[in-house]
């Protein structure tokens, strides 16, 4: 299953919802291009939701990093919303659970956003 | 000594639309030891970056060149070969993902996966014909469904 990735905006925050892999290819590419796209719009508050994603493998952990570097040397904000037990386990092995804000709870993840 | 291992052998067009195709063999391969749903994805995802390593730094995207793939069950252990046709690596010389400098770099981290999820994790260069590295995963008898 590739991967596929929805964009809906809550208040000042774009969400979104990502579902299937994020892997190496088109999966890694569509994610970068949509952040990009984001960024050129110049909407900096972004949440991820990856409750859908059945597969992570290290690109799209680095896909991850690279959107979190962009959005945040834009001066804005990325936060991870409802981690599946091997996205969660993935981010505790490569040490970067401490790196990104992650919530379980979407209207609180949207309040934890600085209002623009 | 063990006994013989069941195994399955394939040879791959080194492109990476077969990445799933390879994982599913290894997948039901690896089924067959009973070592549950946690481990088989560990497996599955060790392959998953060797494969992509073997396709993309080894045989450096190359489609007319070959990625072959040997996948072992023995009664205690699942062992894993993929060779490419490149120039091999020196495994010494892979940064540490993890250390502070390298955490917000987007690549790097797949041999660290690999040895994460395998028991072992072996490279071996073949001079004139490519890289073999050799994945293990012993399986524990407490853990082994029936």
């Amino acid at each position: 299953m590739s991967m596929k990735a929805t964009v809906r905006q809550v208040d000042s925050v774009m969400v979104v919802d990502v579902s299937g892999r994020i892997t190496l290819g088109e999966g890694c590419s569509q994610l970068r291009e949509l952040i990009r796209d984001q960024l050129a719009k110049g909407n900096k508050q972004v949440l991820i939701n990856l409750a859908d994603v059945t597969y992570i493998d290290s690109s799209g952990i680095g896909e991850l990093v690279s959107a979190y570097t962009a959005v945040s040397n834009q001066g804005g904000q990325l936060k991870l919303l409802n981690l599946t037990k091997k996205v969660h386990d993935l981010l505790q092995i490569t040490k970067l659970y401490t790196v990104f804000d992650i919530h379980n709870d979407e209207a609180k993840a949207i309040s934890s956003f600085e209002k623009s | 000594m063990t006994s013989e291992p069941s195994f399955v052998e394939v040879t791959l067009e080194s492109d990476l639309k077969n990445l799933e195709v390879a994982e599913e063999i290894v997948r039901r391969v690896a089924g067959t030891a009973g070592i549950g749903e946690e481990i088989e994805h560990q497996i599955e995802m060790a392959v998953h970056e060797s494969l992509i390593n073997a396709i993309w730094h080894g045989n450096k995207n190359d489609a007319s060149k070959c990625v072959w793939l040997r996948v072992e069950v023995y009664k205690d252990r699942v062992e894993i070969r993929i060779r490419d046709q490149g120039n091999g690596f020196n495994i010494a010389e892979v940064p540490d993902p993890c250390a502070s400098q390298n955490l917000l770099k987007v690549s790097g981290r797949g041999i660290f996966l690999i040895r994460t999820f395998m028991d072992e994790f072996h490279v071996r260069y073949l001079p004139g014909s490519g890289t073999e590295v050799t994945l293990v995963k012993r399986i524990d008898p407490a853990h082994q469904s029936k």
